[in-house]
């Protein structure tokens, strides 16, 4: 019987996929590449074979930890046959570490290989600063270390603004959440350290912070970063390659910033030493004027400008004595005056029955100023008259 | 989470403190002069006392950037070109 390669490649497919419905099998994992998709593509391998493996986004979803070549996976799933190429493969549908010690030994390259980078060299390190304005927190804003946190921060530095990037910090995503939130911080003004931290767990809990992309986006930040992760004896890649690295969250945030009290403390010696110098300066000068002036050379001008004032309120009195003399004399003239020039008020000539003359809005003062052949006002004690001027005769 | 709101400006304790420092160390010079040594000695008081009605009188901050983590994270693609 001769069949179509369609039909043969089928009926393989058929047997296969019937045959390898829920298989479990461990092998080290090479070329692993994660697609832009989400999807995984990867082979698991041990020294005599080799399986072509396919996870995609929705179950990778689930995995702790971004897989790594070399890293031995007890994986499960189904066989698929792709027709089209004629190669089966193993469809992943959940993975795990084969033990804990091959996360250790993922740890121990991703470590190696990063230190080979200089992702922990000294000359990167970043200083923190001793007076933050505002802290960045890169954390589960619903554990208790974050709680903790904000209790200390409150204790030691209230000055201080918590910034909050909250991120996923266990479980599948929790690295790329951690870097969105470093990224995130990093894009918001004004922040001077970031924290990174997670309160105590598993080696498992704790992956996230061992993954590349977070140690690498730690490394990236241009703010510095201190991590607090697990407890005092965990040290995950993002210690390492942070800028300062502290044992618990609550020590990353004792860390960060300056103690309250001790700024008081210090202020409170300024305020007390300074008076006391002060004191000291002022008494110094008390001490070299008393000196000075107790001195016969001193003594001697004094009296002088004791004399010379005296002499001097004598003028000032005189002055002013002076003064009001002539004072008193202008007034007087000033009242004669006064009343001479209510005499001399014009209008009580006019009542009497004399006439102002005015041409060209001047007074005519004597005839021969008159020009009769210009227009002429008389001014009456009652009211002006206007008189043209003359015909030519 | 709750944004607290705080009207008072976060200090610059770093230049605070180190104009005090210096205030300090200038008081204790030998060739310090009456005048300036009031003068300097009336800015250290008005600094310092300041510097602890902020410390004492200082209230935390918190501000959560939820919208900006959310924008963020709707823009997957950036990530994997990480």
């Amino acid at each position: 019987m001769i069949q179509t390669v369609s039909e043969l490649t089928k009926q393989i497919k058929q047997n296969l996929e019937e045959g390898f419905q829920h298989v479990s099998v461990i092998g080290e994992i090479s070329n692993f590449k994660p697609h832009v998709s989400g999807n995984w593509y990867f082979n698991l391998k041990d020294s005599n074979a080799l399986l072509c493996c396919t996870m995609w986004k929705g179950f990778n979803n689930y995995v702790f930890f971004t897989p790594q070549d070399g890293i031995k996976i007890i994986a499960n799933g189904k066989i698929t046959v792709y027709a089209p190429r004629g190669y089966y493969q193993l469809d992943v549908k959940s993975m795990k570490p084969a033990g804990l010690g091959e996360l250790q030994s993922a740890f121990e390259r991703l470590k190696q290989k990063l230190a080979g980078e200089g992702l922990f060299d000294h000359q990167y390190k970043k200083p923190i600063p001793s007076f933050p304005q505002k802290i960045g927190i890169v954390t589960a804003v619903d554990g208790a270390a974050f709680k903790d946190m904000i209790n200390i921060a409150e204790r030691r530095y209230p000055a201080a603004e918590l910034i909050i990037a909250p991120a996923r910090v266990q479980g599948s995503g929790a690295a790329e959440s951690i870097v969105r939130s470093l990224k995130v911080l990093n894009e918001t003004d004004g922040i001077d350290v970031i924290i990174v931290a997670r309160g105590g767990g598993s080696i498992e809990d704790l992956w996230a912070f061992n993954e590349e992309i977070v140690a690498r986006a730690i490394f990236k930040s241009g703010i510095p970063v201190i991590t607090g992760i697990g407890h005092e004896i965990d040290f995950t890649i993002a210690d390492f390659t942070a800028d300062l690295r502290a044992p618990t969250p609550s020590a990353a945030m004792e860390l960060a910033t300056p103690d309250k009290n001790e700024i008081l403390n210090l202020l409170n010696d300024f305020l007390i030493s300074s008076r006391h110098r002060m004191n000291f300066i002022h008494n110094q000068f008390k001490k070299r004027f008393g000196k000075i002036s107790a001195s016969y050379g001193f003594k001697a001008p004094m009296d002088l400008v004791r004399r010379k004032s005296q002499i001097f309120d004598n003028f000032i009195y005189m002055l002013f004595q002076n003064m009001e003399r002539k004072l008193l004399i202008k007034n007087n003239k000033i009242a004669l005056l006064t009343k001479s020039v209510e005499n001399h008020d014009i209008s009580k000539t006019l009542k009497k029955g004399f006439v102002l003359v005015k041409q060209d809005s001047k007074f005519v003062t004597r005839s021969v100023y008159f020009n009769p052949e210009k227009s002429t006002l008389l001014r009456f004690y009652d009211n002006d008259v206007f008189i043209g001027p003359n015909e030519k005769r | 989470m709750s944004q607290k709101k705080n009207s008072t400006i976060t200090p610059n304790f770093e230049t605070d403190l180190a104009r005090l420092e210096e205030i300090s160390s200038m008081l204790e010079g030998d060739e310090i002069g009456l005048e300036e040594a009031l003068s300097l000695y009336e800015e250290g008081i008005e600094l310092s006392k300041k510097c602890i009605g902020t410390l004492k009188n200082a209230e935390l901050k918190i501000t959560e950037l939820k919208k900006q983590i959310d924008t963020l994270t709707s823009r997957q693609d950036e990530l994997f070109e990480e």
